[in-house]
Protein backbone atom coordinates (compact mmCIF):
# COMPACT_ATOMS: atom_id res chain seq x y z
CA UNK A 1 0.00 0.00 0.00
CA UNK A 2 1.52 3.04 -0.79
CA UNK A 3 -0.12 6.48 0.44
CA UNK A 4 -1.39 8.69 -2.57
CA UNK A 5 0.15 12.37 -2.62
CA UNK A 6 -2.28 14.78 -2.35
CA UNK A 7 -2.93 17.19 -5.46
CA UNK A 8 -1.98 20.76 -4.47
CA UNK A 9 -4.95 22.30 -5.61
CA UNK A 10 -7.06 19.89 -4.03
CA UNK A 11 -6.02 21.05 -0.50
CA UNK A 12 -7.06 24.83 0.86
CA UNK A 13 -5.35 25.81 4.15
CA UNK A 14 -8.15 27.42 5.71
CA UNK A 15 -11.62 25.94 3.65
CA UNK A 16 -14.18 29.07 3.41
CA UNK A 17 -17.39 27.65 2.77
CA UNK A 18 -19.41 28.25 -0.05
CA UNK A 19 -22.16 29.61 2.16
CA UNK A 20 -22.58 30.91 5.50
CA UNK A 21 -23.58 27.54 8.07
CA UNK A 22 -26.75 27.79 9.19
CA UNK A 23 -27.53 27.88 12.86
CA UNK A 24 -29.75 25.76 14.20
CA UNK A 25 -30.98 26.33 17.17
CA UNK A 26 -30.27 23.52 19.88
CA UNK A 27 -33.45 22.36 21.51
CA UNK A 28 -33.29 20.65 24.26
CA UNK A 29 -35.42 17.85 24.02
CA UNK A 30 -38.37 18.94 26.56
CA UNK A 31 -38.86 16.37 29.04
CA UNK A 32 -42.34 15.30 29.10
CA UNK A 33 -44.34 16.39 32.48
CA UNK A 34 -47.21 13.49 32.30
CA UNK A 35 -45.50 10.33 30.74
CA UNK A 36 -48.13 7.89 30.79
CA UNK A 37 -45.98 5.08 29.54
CA UNK A 38 -43.87 5.73 32.43
CA UNK A 39 -46.48 6.19 34.97
CA UNK A 40 -48.15 3.13 33.79
CA UNK A 41 -44.91 0.88 34.53
CA UNK A 42 -44.57 2.53 38.10
CA UNK A 43 -48.26 1.80 38.70
CA UNK A 44 -47.69 -1.40 37.28
CA UNK A 45 -44.57 -2.60 39.45
CA UNK A 46 -45.77 -1.09 42.22
CA UNK A 47 -49.44 -2.77 42.04
CA UNK A 48 -48.85 -6.17 40.48
CA UNK A 49 -47.28 -7.82 43.16
CA UNK A 50 -49.39 -6.83 45.95
CA UNK A 51 -52.27 -7.66 43.74
CA UNK A 52 -50.82 -11.34 42.60
CA UNK A 53 -50.12 -12.02 46.82
CA UNK A 54 -53.78 -10.84 47.59
CA UNK A 55 -55.37 -13.25 45.16
CA UNK A 56 -52.87 -16.23 45.78
CA UNK A 57 -54.14 -15.91 49.49
CA UNK A 58 -57.93 -15.20 48.40
CA UNK A 59 -57.41 -18.69 46.55
CA UNK A 60 -56.48 -21.22 49.90
CA UNK A 61 -58.32 -18.97 51.74
CA UNK A 62 -61.41 -20.28 49.58
CA UNK A 63 -60.10 -24.11 49.26
CA UNK A 64 -59.39 -23.92 52.97
CA UNK A 65 -62.71 -22.84 54.21
CA UNK A 66 -64.84 -24.27 51.03
CA UNK A 67 -65.78 -27.50 53.34
CA UNK A 68 -69.35 -27.29 54.73
CA UNK A 69 -68.54 -27.71 58.81
CA UNK A 70 -65.47 -25.15 58.10
CA UNK A 71 -65.44 -23.03 60.78
CA UNK A 72 -64.85 -19.60 59.57
CA UNK A 73 -66.39 -18.61 56.36
CA UNK A 74 -64.99 -18.62 52.87
CA UNK A 75 -64.17 -15.47 50.64
CA UNK A 76 -67.10 -15.76 48.23
CA UNK A 77 -69.35 -16.38 51.43
CA UNK A 78 -68.34 -13.58 52.65
CA UNK A 79 -69.09 -11.53 49.38
CA UNK A 80 -72.31 -12.77 49.24
CA UNK A 81 -73.76 -11.97 52.73
CA UNK A 82 -71.89 -8.77 53.78
CA UNK A 83 -72.61 -7.38 49.97
CA UNK A 84 -73.91 -4.71 51.50
CA UNK A 85 -71.47 -3.48 54.11
CA UNK A 86 -68.88 -4.00 50.84
CA UNK A 87 -70.75 -2.22 48.33
CA UNK A 88 -72.37 0.72 50.09
CA UNK A 89 -70.37 1.84 53.07
CA UNK A 90 -72.48 5.25 53.16
CA UNK A 91 -75.63 3.90 54.24
CA UNK A 92 -77.97 5.53 56.81
CA UNK A 93 -80.82 3.34 58.34
CA UNK A 94 -81.40 5.08 61.37
CA UNK A 95 -79.19 5.71 64.61
CA UNK A 96 -77.44 1.88 64.83
CA UNK A 97 -77.95 0.89 61.01
CA UNK A 98 -75.11 2.92 59.57
CA UNK A 99 -72.50 1.96 56.86
CA UNK A 100 -69.03 1.06 58.18
CA UNK A 101 -67.43 4.20 56.40
CA UNK A 102 -69.87 6.21 58.57
CA UNK A 103 -68.44 4.13 61.55
CA UNK A 104 -65.04 4.51 60.64
CA UNK A 105 -65.23 8.10 60.58
CA UNK A 106 -66.88 8.30 64.42
CA UNK A 107 -63.83 6.11 64.92
CA UNK A 108 -61.71 8.16 63.46
CA UNK A 109 -63.50 11.46 65.42
CA UNK A 110 -62.57 9.56 68.62
CA UNK A 111 -58.81 8.88 68.12
CA UNK A 112 -58.50 12.51 66.62
CA UNK A 113 -59.31 13.88 70.30
CA UNK A 114 -57.62 11.07 71.83
CA UNK A 115 -54.53 11.47 69.99
CA UNK A 116 -54.76 14.77 69.76
CA UNK A 117 -54.55 15.54 73.10
CA UNK A 118 -51.70 12.65 73.74
CA UNK A 119 -49.66 14.73 71.04
CA UNK A 120 -49.99 18.40 72.97
CA UNK A 121 -49.38 16.46 76.47
CA UNK A 122 -46.62 14.47 75.12
CA UNK A 123 -44.81 17.03 73.31
CA UNK A 124 -44.99 19.16 76.17
CA UNK A 125 -43.96 16.41 78.66
CA UNK A 126 -41.00 15.13 76.34
CA UNK A 127 -39.53 18.42 76.43
CA UNK A 128 -39.50 18.47 80.04
CA UNK A 129 -37.61 15.08 79.79
CA UNK A 130 -35.24 16.13 77.26
CA UNK A 131 -34.38 19.33 78.76
CA UNK A 132 -33.86 18.65 82.90
CA UNK A 133 -32.04 16.07 83.73
CA UNK A 134 -33.64 15.83 87.27
CA UNK A 135 -37.24 15.69 85.42
CA UNK A 136 -35.64 12.50 83.56
CA UNK A 137 -34.41 10.38 86.25
CA UNK A 138 -37.82 10.74 88.27
CA UNK A 139 -40.47 10.72 84.96
CA UNK A 140 -38.28 8.47 83.08
CA UNK A 141 -38.49 5.31 84.83
CA UNK A 142 -42.62 5.73 85.31
CA UNK A 143 -42.90 6.14 81.52
CA UNK A 144 -41.00 3.01 81.12
CA UNK A 145 -43.61 1.13 83.36
CA UNK A 146 -46.69 2.40 82.28
CA UNK A 147 -46.00 2.46 78.43
CA UNK A 148 -45.94 -1.40 78.74
CA UNK A 149 -49.36 -1.09 80.13
CA UNK A 150 -51.89 -2.96 77.71
CA UNK A 151 -54.28 -0.37 76.12
CA UNK A 152 -57.43 -2.58 77.80
CA UNK A 153 -56.28 -2.93 80.85
CA UNK A 154 -56.54 1.19 81.64
CA UNK A 155 -60.03 1.20 80.93
CA UNK A 156 -61.42 -0.46 84.04
CA UNK A 157 -60.04 2.06 85.74
CA UNK A 158 -61.22 5.02 83.18
CA UNK A 159 -64.49 3.82 83.82
CA UNK A 160 -64.43 4.37 87.32
CA UNK A 161 -62.68 7.85 87.02
CA UNK A 162 -64.77 8.97 84.08
CA UNK A 163 -68.79 7.20 84.93
CA UNK A 164 -69.05 7.60 81.29
CA UNK A 165 -68.05 5.57 77.69
CA UNK A 166 -67.04 7.90 75.65
CA UNK A 167 -64.38 9.90 77.68
CA UNK A 168 -62.84 6.65 78.63
CA UNK A 169 -62.45 5.65 75.13
CA UNK A 170 -60.57 8.91 74.45
CA UNK A 171 -58.53 8.28 77.67
CA UNK A 172 -57.60 4.86 76.55
CA UNK A 173 -56.39 6.29 73.79
CA UNK A 174 -54.64 8.59 75.15
CA UNK A 175 -52.58 6.90 77.13
CA UNK A 176 -52.24 3.61 75.15
CA UNK A 177 -50.25 6.64 72.50
CA UNK A 178 -48.36 9.23 74.84
CA UNK A 179 -45.59 6.94 75.62
CA UNK A 180 -44.02 6.66 72.47
CA UNK A 181 -44.56 10.82 71.97
CA UNK A 182 -42.79 11.38 75.13
CA UNK A 183 -39.80 9.42 74.64
CA UNK A 184 -38.86 10.12 71.17
CA UNK A 185 -39.33 13.92 71.96
CA UNK A 186 -37.10 13.45 75.15
CA UNK A 187 -34.89 11.63 73.11
CA UNK A 188 -34.82 14.58 69.89
CA UNK A 189 -34.88 17.36 72.27
CA UNK A 190 -31.39 15.74 74.32
CA UNK A 191 -29.86 15.64 70.82
CA UNK A 192 -30.15 19.30 70.16
CA UNK A 193 -26.68 19.89 68.92
CA UNK A 194 -24.69 22.21 72.01
CA UNK A 195 -24.56 24.84 69.17
CA UNK A 196 -28.21 25.54 68.91
CA UNK A 197 -28.11 25.74 72.48
CA UNK A 198 -25.48 28.21 72.18
CA UNK A 199 -26.60 30.04 70.00
CA UNK A 200 -29.82 30.99 72.29
CA UNK A 201 -28.09 31.48 74.75
CA UNK A 202 -25.84 34.48 73.41
CA UNK A 203 -29.32 35.76 71.67
CA UNK A 204 -31.01 35.24 75.38
CA UNK A 205 -33.68 33.42 74.14
CA UNK A 206 -36.47 33.16 76.75
CA UNK A 207 -37.76 29.30 77.39
CA UNK A 208 -40.89 29.98 74.89
CA UNK A 209 -38.52 31.32 72.18
CA UNK A 210 -36.34 28.56 72.54
CA UNK A 211 -39.07 25.67 72.44
CA UNK A 212 -40.96 27.24 69.50
CA UNK A 213 -37.44 28.42 67.75
CA UNK A 214 -35.21 25.89 68.57
CA UNK A 215 -36.49 23.16 70.19
CA UNK A 216 -39.32 21.69 68.37
CA UNK A 217 -37.63 22.02 64.51
CA UNK A 218 -34.64 20.79 66.29
CA UNK A 219 -36.44 18.07 67.26
CA UNK A 220 -39.07 17.49 64.55
CA UNK A 221 -37.79 14.26 63.25
CA UNK A 222 -37.70 12.79 66.45
CA UNK A 223 -41.33 14.18 67.47
CA UNK A 224 -42.69 12.96 63.89
CA UNK A 225 -41.42 9.53 64.60
CA UNK A 226 -43.08 9.48 68.03
CA UNK A 227 -46.33 10.55 66.55
CA UNK A 228 -45.98 8.08 64.09
CA UNK A 229 -45.92 5.09 66.29
CA UNK A 230 -48.61 6.84 68.57
CA UNK A 231 -51.26 6.98 65.77
CA UNK A 232 -50.82 3.45 64.87
CA UNK A 233 -51.26 2.55 68.63
CA UNK A 234 -54.26 4.80 69.14
CA UNK A 235 -56.03 2.93 66.40
CA UNK A 236 -54.85 -0.26 68.07
CA UNK A 237 -56.47 0.95 71.12
CA UNK A 238 -59.96 2.54 69.47
CA UNK A 239 -61.31 -0.52 68.88
CA UNK A 240 -60.51 -2.36 72.07
CA UNK A 241 -61.84 0.74 73.73
CA UNK A 242 -65.15 0.51 71.75
CA UNK A 243 -65.56 -3.33 72.20
CA UNK A 244 -66.38 -2.63 75.68
CA UNK A 245 -67.68 0.89 75.92
CA UNK A 246 -70.15 0.50 73.28
CA UNK A 247 -71.77 3.13 70.38
CA UNK A 248 -71.90 3.23 66.89
CA UNK A 249 -67.73 2.86 65.60
CA UNK A 250 -66.08 0.09 64.20
CA UNK A 251 -64.69 -1.31 67.38
CA UNK A 252 -68.16 -1.88 68.57
CA UNK A 253 -69.53 -3.21 65.46
CA UNK A 254 -66.88 -5.91 65.49
CA UNK A 255 -67.89 -7.01 68.91
CA UNK A 256 -71.71 -6.74 67.77
CA UNK A 257 -71.43 -8.74 64.77
CA UNK A 258 -69.78 -11.46 67.20
CA UNK A 259 -72.73 -11.20 69.03
CA UNK A 260 -75.10 -11.85 66.81
CA UNK A 261 -72.93 -14.15 64.71
CA UNK A 262 -71.66 -12.52 61.47
CA UNK A 263 -68.58 -13.77 60.71
CA UNK A 264 -68.58 -12.24 57.36
CA UNK A 265 -69.26 -8.87 58.68
CA UNK A 266 -66.09 -9.18 61.07
CA UNK A 267 -64.04 -10.01 58.22
CA UNK A 268 -65.13 -6.76 56.12
CA UNK A 269 -64.37 -3.98 59.12
CA UNK A 270 -60.89 -5.53 59.60
CA UNK A 271 -60.31 -4.98 56.03
CA UNK A 272 -61.71 -1.28 56.82
CA UNK A 273 -59.52 -0.84 59.85
CA UNK A 274 -56.48 -2.18 58.05
CA UNK A 275 -57.17 0.10 55.35
CA UNK A 276 -57.85 2.94 57.79
CA UNK A 277 -54.79 2.35 59.81
CA UNK A 278 -52.33 2.12 56.80
CA UNK A 279 -53.50 5.60 55.81
CA UNK A 280 -53.13 7.15 58.79
CA UNK A 281 -49.88 6.11 58.81
CA UNK A 282 -49.09 7.38 55.67
CA UNK A 283 -50.75 10.84 56.74
CA UNK A 284 -48.89 11.11 59.45
CA UNK A 285 -45.43 10.12 57.89
CA UNK A 286 -46.32 12.50 55.09
CA UNK A 287 -47.04 15.10 57.29
CA UNK A 288 -43.71 14.59 59.18
CA UNK A 289 -42.08 14.53 55.36
CA UNK A 290 -43.30 17.66 54.49
CA UNK A 291 -42.63 19.36 57.65
CA UNK A 292 -38.97 18.05 58.58
CA UNK A 293 -37.78 17.95 54.75
CA UNK A 294 -35.18 20.81 55.52
CA UNK A 295 -34.13 19.87 58.95
CA UNK A 296 -32.86 16.51 58.18
CA UNK A 297 -30.91 17.74 55.51
CA UNK A 298 -27.90 19.39 57.31
CA UNK B 1 -7.50 55.01 80.80
CA UNK B 2 -8.96 51.21 81.56
CA UNK B 3 -8.91 48.69 79.29
CA UNK B 4 -11.93 47.61 77.02
CA UNK B 5 -11.88 44.17 78.06
CA UNK B 6 -10.13 42.81 80.98
CA UNK B 7 -9.00 39.44 81.90
CA UNK B 8 -8.27 39.35 85.68
CA UNK B 9 -6.27 36.63 86.81
CA UNK B 10 -8.90 34.39 85.66
CA UNK B 11 -8.93 30.51 86.76
CA UNK B 12 -10.58 27.66 84.94
CA UNK B 13 -10.93 24.18 85.92
CA UNK B 14 -13.67 21.11 85.77
CA UNK B 15 -14.51 18.85 87.99
CA UNK B 16 -15.37 15.49 86.41
CA UNK B 17 -16.49 12.83 89.47
CA UNK B 18 -14.24 14.32 91.66
CA UNK B 19 -11.59 14.45 89.85
CA UNK B 20 -10.67 18.40 89.11
CA UNK B 21 -9.09 19.26 86.00
CA UNK B 22 -7.37 22.65 86.24
CA UNK B 23 -6.98 23.77 81.99
CA UNK B 24 -6.51 27.49 82.45
CA UNK B 25 -4.50 29.56 85.30
CA UNK B 26 -3.90 33.01 86.02
CA UNK B 27 -4.98 34.48 82.81
CA UNK B 28 -4.57 38.07 82.54
CA UNK B 29 -4.96 40.12 79.48
CA UNK B 30 -6.64 43.58 78.20
CA UNK B 31 -8.00 44.37 75.08
CA UNK B 32 -8.59 47.59 73.36
CA UNK B 33 -11.23 49.00 72.11
CA UNK B 34 -11.04 48.21 67.77
CA UNK B 35 -8.36 46.04 68.73
CA UNK B 36 -8.13 42.45 66.90
CA UNK B 37 -6.13 39.71 68.96
CA UNK B 38 -6.09 35.89 67.33
CA UNK B 39 -5.24 33.61 70.10
CA UNK B 40 -3.02 30.81 69.21
CA UNK B 41 -1.92 27.37 70.76
CA UNK B 42 -1.54 24.01 70.54
CA UNK B 43 -4.85 21.84 70.52
CA UNK B 44 -6.03 20.80 74.21
CA UNK B 45 -4.65 24.09 75.44
CA UNK B 46 -7.68 25.43 76.36
CA UNK B 47 -8.28 28.23 73.94
CA UNK B 48 -12.23 27.47 73.37
CA UNK B 49 -12.72 27.29 76.90
CA UNK B 50 -10.65 30.88 77.25
CA UNK B 51 -13.51 31.82 74.10
CA UNK B 52 -16.10 30.79 75.87
CA UNK B 53 -15.15 32.28 79.04
CA UNK B 54 -15.58 35.28 77.52
CA UNK B 55 -18.78 34.68 75.66
CA UNK B 56 -19.98 33.84 79.06
CA UNK B 57 -21.03 30.28 78.31
CA UNK B 58 -19.13 28.84 80.77
CA UNK B 59 -18.45 30.14 83.73
CA UNK B 60 -15.19 30.87 85.00
CA UNK B 61 -13.59 29.18 88.41
CA UNK B 62 -11.62 32.05 89.70
CA UNK B 63 -10.75 35.74 88.50
CA UNK B 64 -12.73 37.99 86.55
CA UNK B 65 -13.95 39.11 82.60
CA UNK B 66 -14.43 42.46 82.47
CA UNK B 67 -16.04 44.27 79.36
CA UNK B 68 -16.43 48.20 79.90
CA UNK B 69 -15.87 47.38 83.91
CA UNK B 70 -18.29 45.11 84.35
CA UNK B 71 -18.35 42.08 85.16
CA UNK B 72 -19.67 39.17 82.24
CA UNK B 73 -20.89 35.95 83.54
CA UNK B 74 -23.78 34.97 81.15
CA UNK B 75 -24.08 34.81 77.59
CA UNK B 76 -25.28 38.07 75.43
CA UNK B 77 -25.60 39.31 72.03
CA UNK B 78 -23.00 42.35 72.84
CA UNK B 79 -20.39 39.37 72.81
CA UNK B 80 -21.00 37.56 69.80
CA UNK B 81 -19.61 34.08 68.75
CA UNK B 82 -19.21 33.01 64.70
CA UNK B 83 -18.79 29.12 65.95
CA UNK B 84 -16.12 26.91 63.98
CA UNK B 85 -18.99 24.68 62.03
CA UNK B 86 -21.21 27.92 61.84
CA UNK B 87 -24.16 26.52 63.96
CA UNK B 88 -26.93 28.44 61.29
CA UNK B 89 -30.25 26.84 62.41
CA UNK B 90 -30.96 24.36 59.11
CA UNK B 91 -34.44 25.18 59.11
CA UNK B 92 -34.53 28.83 58.74
CA UNK B 93 -33.04 30.53 55.44
CA UNK B 94 -30.07 32.55 55.41
CA UNK B 95 -32.42 35.75 56.05
CA UNK B 96 -34.77 33.86 58.90
CA UNK B 97 -31.08 33.60 60.65
CA UNK B 98 -29.85 36.20 61.15
CA UNK B 99 -34.03 37.98 61.38
CA UNK B 100 -33.25 35.73 64.48
CA UNK B 101 -30.83 37.47 65.62
CA UNK B 102 -31.73 41.16 64.54
CA UNK B 103 -35.23 41.03 65.96
CA UNK B 104 -34.26 39.39 69.12
CA UNK B 105 -31.75 42.12 69.65
CA UNK B 106 -33.42 44.90 67.71
CA UNK B 107 -36.96 43.90 68.34
CA UNK B 108 -37.87 46.36 70.41
CA UNK B 109 -35.93 49.50 69.59
CA UNK B 110 -36.19 49.14 65.39
CA UNK B 111 -39.28 49.07 63.47
CA UNK B 112 -39.65 45.91 60.99
CA UNK B 113 -38.62 48.19 57.61
CA UNK B 114 -35.44 49.70 59.86
CA UNK B 115 -34.81 45.56 60.87
CA UNK B 116 -34.85 44.48 57.38
CA UNK B 117 -32.41 47.31 55.90
CA UNK B 118 -30.51 45.99 58.53
CA UNK B 119 -30.34 42.48 57.60
CA UNK B 120 -29.50 43.52 54.06
CA UNK B 121 -26.98 45.51 55.21
CA UNK B 122 -25.12 42.81 57.12
CA UNK B 123 -26.16 40.06 54.53
CA UNK B 124 -24.26 42.91 51.62
CA UNK B 125 -20.95 43.25 53.73
CA UNK B 126 -20.56 39.14 53.75
CA UNK B 127 -21.71 39.64 49.98
CA UNK B 128 -23.99 36.95 50.56
CA UNK B 129 -27.22 38.99 49.90
CA UNK B 130 -27.64 37.05 46.41
CA UNK B 131 -28.77 34.23 49.00
CA UNK B 132 -30.90 35.46 51.53
CA UNK B 133 -33.38 32.71 50.48
CA UNK B 134 -30.99 29.58 50.41
CA UNK B 135 -31.26 27.41 54.00
CA UNK B 136 -27.97 26.42 54.93
CA UNK B 137 -27.97 23.24 53.55
CA UNK B 138 -28.06 24.17 49.70
CA UNK B 139 -24.95 26.70 50.30
CA UNK B 140 -21.02 25.97 50.59
CA UNK B 141 -19.24 25.48 54.08
CA UNK B 142 -17.54 29.05 52.84
CA UNK B 143 -21.04 30.51 52.61
CA UNK B 144 -22.12 29.56 55.81
CA UNK B 145 -19.46 30.93 57.71
CA UNK B 146 -19.79 34.26 55.84
CA UNK B 147 -23.39 33.79 57.10
CA UNK B 148 -22.37 32.91 60.44
CA UNK B 149 -20.07 36.49 60.39
CA UNK B 150 -22.95 38.26 58.81
CA UNK B 151 -25.22 37.06 62.30
CA UNK B 152 -22.85 37.68 64.57
CA UNK B 153 -22.50 41.56 63.23
CA UNK B 154 -25.75 41.81 62.95
CA UNK B 155 -25.81 41.84 66.83
CA UNK B 156 -24.02 44.46 66.67
CA UNK B 157 -21.44 43.34 69.21
CA UNK B 158 -19.06 45.13 71.35
CA UNK B 159 -16.84 42.13 70.82
CA UNK B 160 -16.49 40.02 68.32
CA UNK B 161 -15.84 36.38 69.19
CA UNK B 162 -14.33 34.45 66.15
CA UNK B 163 -13.52 30.06 67.44
CA UNK B 164 -11.53 28.79 65.05
CA UNK B 165 -13.86 30.15 62.16
CA UNK B 166 -11.92 28.55 59.19
CA UNK B 167 -10.75 25.82 60.50
CA UNK B 168 -13.34 23.51 58.43
CA UNK B 169 -13.17 25.00 55.42
CA UNK B 170 -10.31 24.83 52.33
CA UNK B 171 -6.95 26.96 51.77
CA UNK B 172 -8.65 29.21 48.93
CA UNK B 173 -11.92 29.61 50.51
CA UNK B 174 -10.18 30.33 54.17
CA UNK B 175 -8.18 33.12 51.90
CA UNK B 176 -10.86 34.65 50.84
CA UNK B 177 -13.02 34.89 53.95
CA UNK B 178 -9.45 36.08 55.61
CA UNK B 179 -9.80 39.02 53.36
CA UNK B 180 -13.34 39.31 53.95
CA UNK B 181 -12.98 39.80 57.84
CA UNK B 182 -9.92 42.38 57.75
CA UNK B 183 -11.84 44.50 55.25
CA UNK B 184 -14.99 44.47 57.78
CA UNK B 185 -12.89 45.22 60.37
CA UNK B 186 -11.20 47.62 58.81
CA UNK B 187 -14.32 49.18 57.76
CA UNK B 188 -16.70 48.78 61.32
CA UNK B 189 -13.47 49.20 63.84
CA UNK B 190 -15.20 45.81 65.73
CA UNK B 191 -13.06 44.80 68.90
CA UNK B 192 -11.99 40.92 67.53
CA UNK B 193 -10.99 37.86 69.24
CA UNK B 194 -10.01 34.84 66.82
CA UNK B 195 -8.56 31.55 67.72
CA UNK B 196 -6.90 30.04 65.10
CA UNK B 197 -4.01 27.40 64.73
CA UNK B 198 -2.68 28.63 62.02
CA UNK B 199 0.42 30.88 62.44
CA UNK B 200 -0.22 32.58 59.19
CA UNK B 201 -3.50 33.56 59.77
CA UNK B 202 -2.19 34.82 63.18
CA UNK B 203 0.06 36.79 61.89
CA UNK B 204 -2.32 38.21 58.96
CA UNK B 205 -4.74 38.62 60.94
CA UNK B 206 -4.24 40.05 64.52
CA UNK B 207 -2.43 43.39 65.85
CA UNK B 208 -1.48 41.41 69.24
CA UNK B 209 -0.66 37.47 68.81
CA UNK B 210 -1.67 35.65 72.23
CA UNK B 211 0.24 32.15 72.56
CA UNK B 212 -0.84 29.88 75.15
CA UNK B 213 1.53 27.60 76.97
CA UNK B 214 0.63 23.65 77.17
CA UNK B 215 -2.22 22.17 79.40
CA UNK B 216 -2.94 21.08 81.97
CA UNK B 217 -3.33 24.25 83.48
CA UNK B 218 -1.84 26.49 80.33
CA UNK B 219 -1.54 30.13 80.87
CA UNK B 220 -0.24 32.90 78.49
CA UNK B 221 2.83 32.35 77.29
CA UNK B 222 3.90 35.23 75.39
CA UNK B 223 2.31 38.34 73.73
CA UNK B 224 3.62 39.40 70.27
CA UNK B 225 2.49 42.89 68.95
CA UNK B 226 2.39 42.60 64.50
CA UNK B 227 3.14 46.03 64.05
CA UNK B 228 2.06 45.80 60.24
CA UNK B 229 0.31 48.80 58.88
CA UNK B 230 -2.97 48.05 56.96
CA UNK B 231 -4.47 47.36 54.94
CA UNK B 232 -2.85 43.94 54.48
CA UNK B 233 -2.34 42.15 51.44
CA UNK B 234 -1.51 38.50 51.75
CA UNK B 235 0.64 38.81 48.53
CA UNK B 236 3.27 41.34 49.64
CA UNK B 237 3.08 40.14 52.87
CA UNK B 238 4.86 37.01 52.14
CA UNK B 239 8.28 38.72 51.39
CA UNK B 240 8.27 41.48 54.19
CA UNK B 241 10.48 41.42 56.77
CA UNK B 242 8.43 41.87 59.95
CA UNK B 243 5.63 39.72 58.50
CA UNK B 244 8.54 37.12 58.37
CA UNK B 245 10.19 37.68 61.53
CA UNK B 246 6.78 37.80 64.06
CA UNK B 247 5.86 34.46 61.71
CA UNK B 248 9.12 32.86 63.31
CA UNK B 249 8.67 34.23 66.50
CA UNK B 250 5.28 32.60 66.45
CA UNK B 251 6.54 29.43 65.16
CA UNK B 252 9.37 29.26 68.03
CA UNK B 253 6.89 29.57 70.62
CA UNK B 254 5.26 26.38 69.72
CA UNK B 255 7.32 24.24 68.07
CA UNK B 256 10.75 25.23 70.03
CA UNK B 257 9.75 26.32 73.51
CA UNK B 258 6.20 24.61 74.08
CA UNK B 259 6.02 21.74 71.76
CA UNK B 260 3.11 19.21 72.54
CA UNK B 261 4.52 16.41 73.53
CA UNK B 262 1.63 14.13 72.99
CA UNK B 263 1.72 14.94 69.21
CA UNK B 264 5.87 14.50 69.23
CA UNK B 265 5.74 10.89 70.49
Amino acid sequence: MSIQAIEDTKVKAFPTPAKPAEVIAFTARVRRRFDPGAIAGKLASTLVPPAIVIIVMLVIWQIACSSPNASLPAPSQVWNEAYDLIAHPFFDYGPQDIGLAWRVLISLQRVAIGFGLAAIVGVALGALVGQSIWAMRGLDPVFQILRTVPPLAWLPLSLAAFRDSSPSAIFVIFITSIWPVIINTAVGVRNIPEDYRNVSRILRLNQLEFFVKIMVPAAAPYIFTGLRIGIGLSWLAIVAAEMLTGGVGIGFFIWDAWNSSRLPDIIVALAYIGVTGFCLDRLVAAVGAFVTRSTTAK
Amino acid sequence: MTAYLKLDHIDKSFARGGQVSEVLKDIRLTIDKGEFVSIIGHSGCGKSTLLNLIAGLTKVTAGAVLLEDKEVDSPGPERAVVFQNHSLLPWLTVYENINLAVSKVFGRTRSRAERHDWIMRNLDLVQMAHARDKRPAEISGGMKQRVGIARALAMEPKILLLDEPFGALDALTRAHLQDAVMDIHSRLGSTTITITHDVDEAVLLSDRIVMMTNGPAATIGEVLPVPLVRPRRRIELSSDRTFLRCREAVLKFLYERHRLVEAAE
